[in-house]
C-alpha cells in the first residue's frame, strides 16, 4: 500500500489510460453520453471507491498534469492567432454575440435561482458558473457565494457544454464555425473549448477569445445582478 | 533542441502572466494575461508561429486530460451539494444549452446582415 500511496505516478497514468478508455468506447459505442473526459472522471472515482485510495493521493499524482493547464491556456492563443482576421472582420458580430450569451447566462439563473427558491448564497455562487474556473472563483468571492459550490457548478457546466455540445449545435441548427466556436466557449468555458478545438480550428480560435471576453464581461455582471436574490 | 527554446517561451510567457495577475488588481488569470500577451508577441513578430506551434499544439492536444483530476475532485464536494444537487444540475444544464443556442444565433444573425459575410470562410 506504501508504494501506492507514495508513487508519483501512479495517479498520472491511471488518469491518462482512463482517458483513452474514455475515447476508445465512445469509438466503439458512438452514443454523445459517453464523453471521454465524463467517461474518464468516472473511471477514476470508480477506482478510487473499488481501492480506497483517497483523492489527495490521487492527487498528489495527477496534480501534476492540472499544472499544466495554465500554458495550455497561454497557448490558446495561437489558433486564435491563426484566426485573427476572422476576428477583425466579424469584431461587433463576435463581440456582440457574446454578450448577449453572458446576458442570458446570468438572467437564466436568475429566473430559475427563483424557480427553485435558492438562497442568496447559491445565487451568487452560481452566476459564475459558465466562466473559466480562475476569473470565476474571484467573482463568486467578492458577490459573498461559496467558492467550492462554485466550482462545482464550473465543472458540470464545462463537462456537459463538452458532452452535448455538437449535438445541441445541431439541434439549434447551428452551422457556422465561428457561431459554433463562440456558443462553445460562452457557454461552457475551457472544457467546452477542448471539444471546440476537436471540431476545427476556427471554431478552436474563437471558443479560446470566449474564455477571455465572457469571463471579464461576467466580472461586470455579476456584481449588477447579484442583489436581485 | 528545438522543444526546448519553445517551452522557454511558453513557460516564460506563462511566468509573467503569473506575475501580472500578482501585481495588478483585476480579476484576470494568469492563463488569460499569458494568452493576450502571446497573441500580441505573435501579432508584433517577436515570436514567430513556428517558435511556438509543435510544443503549443501539443498543449491543446493533451488539454482534455487536464480538466480530469479537477473532476474527479467533485467526489469531496458531494456532502457539500447533496441537499441542492437536483436543482444545481437542472439550472446548470438547462443554462448552458440556453447559452449556446442565443449566443450561437446572434452570432449568425449578426454575420448573416454584418458586412463580414465573406469572411465567414477562408
Amino acid at each position: 500500500m506504501t508504494f501506492v500511496q507514495e508513487s508519483m505516478y501512479l495517479g498520472f497514468i491511471f488518469t491518462i489510460l482512463a482517458y483513452l478508455f474514455g475515447v476508445w468506447l465512445k469509438k466503439k459505442v458512438g452514443w454523445a453520453v459517453l464523453n471521454p473526459l465524463l467517461v474518464a472522471a468516472v473511471v477514476v472515482i470508480g477506482g478510487l471507491l473499488l481501492t480506497g485510495i483517497d483523492y489527495e493521493t490521487y492527487n498528489q499524482s495527477a496534480q501534476h498534469i492540472s499544472y499544466l493547464l495554465t500554458p495550455a491556456t497561454v497557448c490558446l492563443a495561437i489558433p486564435l492567432y491563426k484566426q485573427l482576421h476572422l476576428l477583425q472582420k466579424n469584431f461587433v458580430a463576435v463581440i456582440v454575440a457574446i454578450l448577449s450569451g453572458v446576458a442570458t447566462s446570468v438572467l437564466c439563473i436568475f429566473a430559475m435561482c427563483l424557480l427553485f427558491q435558492m438562497d442568496h448564497i447559491s445565487y451568487v455562487s452560481m452566476l459564475p458558473k459558465s466562466i473559466t474556473t480562475a476569473i470565476a472563483m474571484g467573482v463568486s468571492q467578492e458577490a459573498g457565494g461559496v467558492v467550492t459550490l462554485t466550482v462545482v457548478c464550473i465543472m458540470i457546466t464545462g463537462i456537459f457544454g463538452n458532452m452535448i455540445g455538437e449535438t445541441a449545435l445541431r439541434w439549434f441548427r447551428i452551422k457556422e464555425p465561428m457561431a459554433k466556436g463562440l456558443a462553445l466557449g460562452t457557454s461552457a468555458h475551457a472544457i467546452g473549448t477542448t471539444k471546440a478545438l476537436e471540431l476545427g480550428e476556427v471554431e478552436g480560435a474563437m471558443s479560446s477569445l470566449s474564455i477571455a471576453v465572457a469571463g471579464l464581461l461576467t466580472v461586470i455582471a455579476v456584481p449588477v445582478v447579484s442583489g436581485w436574490i | 533542441m528545438r522543444y526546448i527554446g519553445e517551452c522557454a517561451i511558453i513557460f516564460g510567457i506563462t511566468l509573467v502572466g503569473e506575475l501580472l495577475n500578482a501585481v495588478l488588481p483585476f480579476p484576470v488569470p494568469a492563463g488569460v494575461y499569458g494568452l493576450f500577451l502571446l497573441l500580441f508577441l505573435l501579432c508584433k513578430g517577436i515570436v514567430k508561429l513556428e517558435d511556438v506551434e509543435a510544443t503549443g499544439n501539443f498543449f491543446l492536444d493533451i488539454m482534455p486530460i487536464m480538466f480530469i483530476p479537477a473532476t474527479v475532485g467533485l467526489i469531496e464536494q458531494f456532502g457539500l451539494i447533496k441537499e441542492i444537487l437536483v436543482p444545481i444540475v437542472v439550472i446548470s444544464l438547462l443554462s448552458t444549452l440556453a447559452v449556446m443556442a442565443v449566443t450561437g444565433k446572434t452570432a449568425e444573425l449578426m454575420m448573416g446582415k454584418g458586412k463580414g459575410k465573406e469572411g465567414d470562410r477562408q
